[in-house]
């Protein structure tokens, strides 16, 4: 009798073959269990009190209403956090609850634990918390020179990063390459703005905390990152690490916008403070405030080049909006920097980067993680210089690919795979249905079912983009995964790796390696904890597929090696597969020194077809294709699957998700006016997988998750703008854009 | 909270009468939003999704009864389509089938929102609202029923019971303008028809005044008539879009129907 997780007995597979995912009749049929379908005997509901107002003082806190409502439990508020009163995943400025200031719409100033979730709900209501308003930083191009919102200058400070004096700049980065100069024949100029994205994930931060009578606590929790959440959780609560455990509980989507902690010390101060599990969940509006969000960015570019097409210098002034607290902007700044030119070998450029902090919600990781933003302004300048030119885009794109042996403007020179021309040649060879052969009805021309129109009004266009970004951690980072094997004596083994499976498919992987090196089918997966196994790092940065692979091999390989040195028996080995050294760019000129800044480098060309109904500019994206350079597909048919859910991700951003803000304050928290693509939203996508083995990864392998979203933003609305002639400049592109009200 | 469910009209008025602050519920789908988001805790709830008599329609003397609890997919048969193409039109741009399934005409009604899909379909096929309470029955103009955003007419004590509108008034059709192609509350919406017998246009427009609001012309002001109905909106800037906006879709909208619908 094998020892398999249910579903997998459907279709076992080795790597590069495509198999069902294990999650996915669960999940289809519902039967899966997610975060917030935990329960457990006399748990109690968490609740949080949060800030109305995007900049204020706090006063003081009368919790004596709260506290006197029946069924309630704990009320804290900063001063019960027993140890260390702040958190982050870079600076450690983001307090666990408020303390004397609020600098977000939605921060978390007091929590409640209930017995019903209606009780701490109306517990919170009875919570007085006298603030002072104060006036909110909510254009970032005036931050620097506002009121400093963190007081200390130190304390987003680090050696690595260029020193930037100014109230309010989170990081300021600098690549000079060359003579930036330089001149060229013909010149193009543009200013391109991006809007704050939600990941949008279906399944709202939730979590149980249970305390485990020994002074420690067990958080199970949906996450990216379990061990650098122990990192965060454990000082906060005054444990060492060991009294914490966190468990990976069903994760219903996560997009980078669970690498920030949610629930996790929240729910444990309160299991720890009542002596009782304590639940969490959000709901949807409060999820929006929950989690950090793609940062908004206004770029400025101009491009010189050749009159025969090559790039001589690209310069550019990025400006990114970090919100509240650090997150992880400052990596996200790092990426938005060195990706600026998109995969062209540009000789000369002047790359200058601010992200800042103001009163609007923190953003910090998200899919993409700075490239979606550059990518959209890189490649509209792209075909701006072609049509200045008057070269085929794609022509032009080729002339420039960079490739293996080329420098990038870091100077960090590609050593590993980047096939870019091969990536345009095959998507530009994808061909695209004639408008005879798309489906005519109504509901499938712009404005869908809203049925505005029967074809009046409605133009065609085609667009194409290229896009690149870093796999991995980069700058430096300490970057590895464990894996621990154990053989039983049966022929069966047991996998523990604490990735977190977000929906990307990382559990498959995981089987399909083990399943390859251990030669049978009887392998399981073990829960995901950090109670069993060391850190994974995150599910992010396209790094999981990767690192995840790299360990659980090396651990296979040495379970088998150990097996064979003790002639049988149980085996049990943990071993850690770390990636190539990086190291910081030089803070001056944002060069490399000795070792590279990143590990290695994924792209993806995609090539749009939209129709625009240009009187009511209402848009329907029919048709994309697309090529991605992707190593090694370990399931191609999980790899489609990203490259589908990348792609519409990035047309959201296209065409219609943005958080909305009035001074500081979101306005559409909701999926009633945070609007996310339909089914009569993405087209069919059609994904060559472009396979050039990796030469450092594990079987040749890449991420493949970001590429399609860094892409595909880019080449949608290259598409409009060739339906419209429009120069659309901004996304969301909205319906006022395409007809000209502005 | 309570949950009372009455399996008769005759309950469910009496039960309206005792329990004033009881929130009737028909199909759910704006009001559990409201539960599910914390915006709303009523007393009560009257729930009025089992009296069989709210539901269903009928047709006498060329009048179609909807009941208030007829559902949009209930809308979007074949013969609703045939006597009400705009109200059946409509209907197919409600949400998601699972919403399509559970929203009612009632509940539209008693929303009262001015994005209401059912609402200008109804008001271009001179519609009446029928109220009851245990004092009697009574009958409104839909344009009278309306009162101002999320209001109307209903007294604390009454029930919509259907709405009576005139069938095959000519041909109409509905149009509804979102940001994204399926499942959009309307940026704008239109629903315009074409009297040739009687030489009336009509038009209704939603999300672009305080109520849905009606404008009708005769036959012979085709040309002015998408002016004139943009003229008459009152549109406002908000997360959903802009006022400029607004008034720009409408007028390509009203120019659009009356190309369908002369040319059919």
């Amino acid at each position: 009798m094998s020892r398999v997780m249910p579903g997998t007995e459907a279709r076992l597979g080795w790597i590069g073959e495509s198999v069902r995912r294990v999650d996915g009749i669960p999940k289809t049929t519902g039967e899966f269990e997610y975060a917030s379908d935990l329960q457990v005997a006399g748990m109690l509901w968490g609740h949080t009190l949060r800030s109305p107002y995007a900049h204020a003082r706090v006063r003081a806190i009368d919790l004596s209403g709260a506290l006197s409502v029946a069924g309630v439990h704990a009320v804290l508020t900063h001063s019960d956090v027993p140890g260390r009163k702040t958190y982050g995943l870079e600076f450690q400025d983001q307090p666990v609850l408020a303390i004397d200031r609020v600098r977000y719409f939605g921060e978390p100033v007091a929590i409640v634990a209930a017995e019903h979730p209606e009780q701490a709900r109306r517990a919170a209501e009875r919570i007085v918390v006298d603030y002072e308003p104060l006036v909110p930083i909510v254009d970032p191009e005036r931050a620097t020179e506002s009121e400093p919102l963190h007081p200390d200058p130190e304390s987003h400070v680090s050696d690595h990063y260029l020193r930037d004096p100014r109230p309010n700049v989170l990081r300021t980065m600098r690549i000079i390459h060359g003579d930036p100069d330089a001149r060229g024949d013909v010149v193009v100029e543009g200013t391109y703005e991006l809007g704050s994205q939600d990941q949008a994930f279906l399944g709202p931060e939730s979590g149980l905390a249970v305390p485990d009578g020994k002074g420690g606590v067990d958080v199970y929790v949906a996450t990216q990152w379990l061990h650098v959440d122990r990192e965060q959780v454990a000082p906060c609560l005054g444990l060492p690490e060991e009294q914490v455990r966190i468990h990976l509980a069903g994760v219903g989507g996560a997009f980078g916008g669970r690498e920030d902690l949610s629930i996790q010390i929240h729910a444990a101060l309160l299991a720890l403070h009542t002596s009782r599990p304590v639940k969490m969940v959000y709901n949807r509006q409060e999820s929006f405030s929950g989690h950090v969000h793609r940062h908004p960015a206004r770029i400025r570019a101009e491009h010189r080049a050749t009159r025969d097409g090559r790039l001589v210098c690209v310069q550019m002034r990025i400006l990114l909006d970090g919100g509240a607290y650090a997150s992880s902007s400052t990596a996200v700044t790092a990426n938005a920097t060195s990706f600026a030119c998109g995969p062209y070998a540009v000789p000369n450029a002047l790359i200058e980067t601010m992200s800042v902090f103001t009163n609007n919600p923190p953003c910090g990781a998200m899919r993409g993680f700075g490239a979606v933003q550059t990518c959209f302004a890189a490649e509209a300048q792209m075909d701006k210089l072609a049509q200045a030119l008057e070269i085929d885009p794609v022509e032009l794109r080729l002339l420039n690919a960079l490739g293996t042996g080329d420098t990038l403007p870091t100077g960090q020179r590609i050593t590993s795979s980047l096939p870019v021309a091969e990536v345009i040649r095959r998507c530009a060879a994808l061909r695209e249905p004639d408008p005879e052969e798309l489906p005519r009805a109504a509901i499938r021309l712009p404005g869908g079912a809203g049925n505005t129109t029967r074809g009046e009004g409605v133009k065609r266009g085609v667009g194409f983009a290229v896009g690149f970004k870093n796999i991995a951690y980069s700058e430096g980072f300490d970057d590895s995964c464990a894996a621990r094997v154990r053989l039983h004596e049966d022929g069966s083994a047991e996998v523990h790796c604490a990735a977190a499976e977000v929906g990307q498919g990382v559990t498959n992987v995981i089987l399909q390696v083990a399943r390859t090196e251990l030669a049978t089918d009887d392998v399981r997966i073990a829960p995901v904890t950090t109670a069993a196994v060391g850190s994974s790092g995150s599910a992010s940065a396209s790094r999981m597929t990767w690192m995840a692979s790299g360990a659980v091999r090396d651990a296979c390989r040495a379970a088998l090696v150990e097996r064979e040195a003790r002639g049988g028996g149980e085996v049990d080995v943990e071993r850690v597969y770390r990636h190539r050294r990086t190291a910081p760019l030089d803070p001056e000129t944002g060069q490399v020194g000795e070792l590279p800044a990143h590990v290695a480098f994924a792209c993806a060309a995609m090539k749009v077809i939209a129709e625009v109904d240009v009187e009511l500019g209402l848009t329907r994206v029919v048709w994309i294709g697309t090529a991605q350079d992707v190593g090694k597909a370990v399931n191609p048919q999980a790899v489609e699957g990203q490259i589908e859910g990348g792609t519409a991700q990035g047309l959201g951003l296209a065409l219609m998700e943005e958080i909305q803000t009035r001074d500081g304050l979101i306005t559409n928290a909701s999926f009633t006016d945070y609007l996310i693509p339909t089914a009569l939203d993405v087209p069919p996508i059609v994904s060559e997988l472009v396979e050039h083995p990796e030469p450092d990864a594990p079987y040749g392998v890449k991420g493949v998750g970001e590429p399609p979203t860094v892409v595909s933003t880019a080449a949608i609305v290259a598409a409009l703008r060739d339906a419209t002639g429009r120069e659309l400049a901004r996304v969301p592109v909205r319906p006022d854009d395409i007809v000209g009200l502005q | 909270m309570d949950v009372l469910t009455p399996r008769s009209l005759d309950e469910a008025l009496r039960l309206r009468a005792a329990h004033p602050d009881a929130l009737p519920i028909q199909g759910g789908t704006d009001l559990m939003v409201d539960l599910n988001f914390d915006r709303r805790r009523p007393e009560a709830l009257l729930n009025l999704n089992e009296v069989a008599e709210l539901k269903g329609w009928s047709r006498e003397n060329g009048v179609v009864r909807l009941g208030a609890g007829l559902t949009y997919t209930d809308a979007m048969s074949a013969k609703l389509a045939a006597l009400l193409p705009a109200f059946s039109e409509a209907s197919r741009t409600v949400g998601s089938p699972q919403i399509r399934n559970r929203g009612t005409i009632g509940g539209n009604l008693g929303t009262a929102s001015p994005a209401g899909d059912a609402l200008p379909p109804l008001l271009i096929s001179e519609c009446e609202v029928e109220l009851q309470s245990v004092r009697g029955e009574r009958r409104l103009a839909l344009e009278s029923f309306l009162i101002g955003p999320k209001r109307n007419a209903l007294a604390p004590d009454e029930l919509i019971l259907a709405v009576r509108v005139r069938g095959g008034l000519g041909t109409q059709t509905f149009m509804k303008v979102g940001p994204r192609n399926a499942m959009v509350i309307a940026v704008v919406s239109l629903a315009l028809g074409v009297d040739r017998e009687r030489g009336v246009l009509s038009a209704a427009f939603g999300s672009a005044a305080p109520v849905a609001t009606l404008v009708t012309a005769a036959l012979d002001d085709v040309d002015s008539f998408p002016e004139q109905v943009a003229a008459a909106a009152s549109p406002i800037d908000d997360v959903r879009g802009t006022g400029a906006y607004r008034r720009h879709a409408l007028r390509v909208l009203v120019a659009r129907a009356l190309e369908r619908c002369l040319t059919r």
